[in-house]
């Protein structure tokens, strides 16, 4: 897709940057609070630091999206409400960061193809044209850098390990590979962002992120799985049972006191 | 279930800031030394400690026993004379 002339581009629009900076920050902290199901049980007591370490990047990330998306909203939602009193059908997340933490194995692998993504998203998006997204965009852009090589290295690490690890690993494959499509799904909202230079165009996004998929998943001996299925949804609400689950989770001390101040 | 292997041990040196030393920090496990490097930052950097980091297999350090301890250091501790406060310096001495 070619670039978009500056002339030529069209005004974003508040309700599609309210919907975009939901995705962001959703995605981001599902994602976190999921990875946040592993504190104190990491295989070693290194392992569980960092994976808390970057369970807490993508909560921070997440507070920025939602903080500006409540902002622009202008009802007076701030980044708590959005996160704490809103339902599972009105989050906005990618189906990808839902998927059950399962094994090791499936948490890194998880982990690494949303990271690959997201740092291949903000990239694009700190070069764009709405200033405090574009913010935003290039303080993660460099956390999800780091993301990407600590988990790339974890995905090669059980991937071109042991009998057993590289099967573990060949099946969190196979079982995270139908979520990775909708990441690059651009619906009408998502066009709108992209011709008004907010967003870059998916197919580049794609491309950077099967750069990295590819030379990682070779080097741990691990083949990428024929396309098949392809769910999609998730960034318009519509998810699976799972979800309910981890938003009533994270959500259950703040809805018992919703007027606590912390 | 195998027996479970233990990773081997690194010692953790940081550097804070440029022009200061890599001061030791701490050890941890890692099944090598790249691991050793990912796990220092995730384990030792939380708060911008570091600069730079340097890892060093454990078993690769030769330490001096505690039982020389006597023999070792003792005798320093008479020889004032090395100590660049025993000498007094002339006041017409600039720039010292």
């Amino acid at each position: 897709m070619a670039a978009v002339a500056e002339s030529a581009r069209s005004m974003p629009n508040n309700n599609d940057l309210f919907e975009t900076a939901l995705r962001l920050g959703d995605s981001a902290l599902i994602l976190g609070q999921q990875l946040a199901g592993w504190n104190a049980r990491g295989p070693t007591v290194e392992l569980d630091i960092a994976l808390q370490n970057q369970a807490l990047d993508l909560v921070g990330q997440a507070r920025l999206f939602l903080d500006f998306a409540g902002r622009i909203e202008g009802q007076g939602r701030d980044e708590d409400r959005l996160a704490y009193f809103r339902n599972a059908d009105e989050f906005r997340n990618c189906l990808l960061v839902e998927q059950p933490n399962g094994d090791f194995a499936q948490t890194v692998l998880r982990q690494f193809f949303f990271s690959a993504y997201a740092r291949a998203l903000y990239a694009g998006m700190a070069a764009g044209s709405e200033t405090d997204l574009a913010e935003i965009a290039a303080k993660a852009e460099r956390e999800m850098a780091y993301h990407v090589r600590h988990t790339g290295e974890w995905v090669v690490r059980l991937g071109d390990g042991t009998e057993e690890s590289h099967n573990r690993m060949e099946k969190a494959l196979v079982a995270l590979w139908p979520f990775v499509h909708e990441l690059f799904m651009a619906d009408e909202i998502d066009l709108r962002m992209i011709s008004a230079g907010v967003l870059p165009p998916f197919d580049d996004v794609k491309a950077d992120w099967l750069g990295s998929i590819q030379a990682v998943l070779e080097r741990a001996t691990l083949t990428v799985p024929e396309d098949d299925w392809m769910p999609s949804g998730g960034r318009a609400g519509r998810h699976g049972e799972g979800l309910s689950y981890i938003v009533s989770e994270m959500q259950s001390v703040a809805r018992c006191d919703p007027e606590a101040q912390w | 279930m195998t027996e479970k292997t233990v990773w081997p041990l690194f010692e953790v040196f940081i550097r804070s800031r440029q022009g200061l030393s890599h001061v030791h920090a701490g050890s941890l496990h890692a099944a090598d030394a790249k691991m050793a490097l990912e796990n220092a930052r995730d384990v030792f950097t939380r708060r911008g400690e570091g600069s730079s980091i340097w890892v060093v297999p454990s078993q690769t350090i030769t330490a001096s026993a505690p039982e020389n301890k006597g023999e070792l250091y003792d005798p320093a501790d008479s020889k004032i004379y090395r100590h660049p406060t025993f000498y007094d310096v002339p006041d017409d001495v600039e720039f010292i």
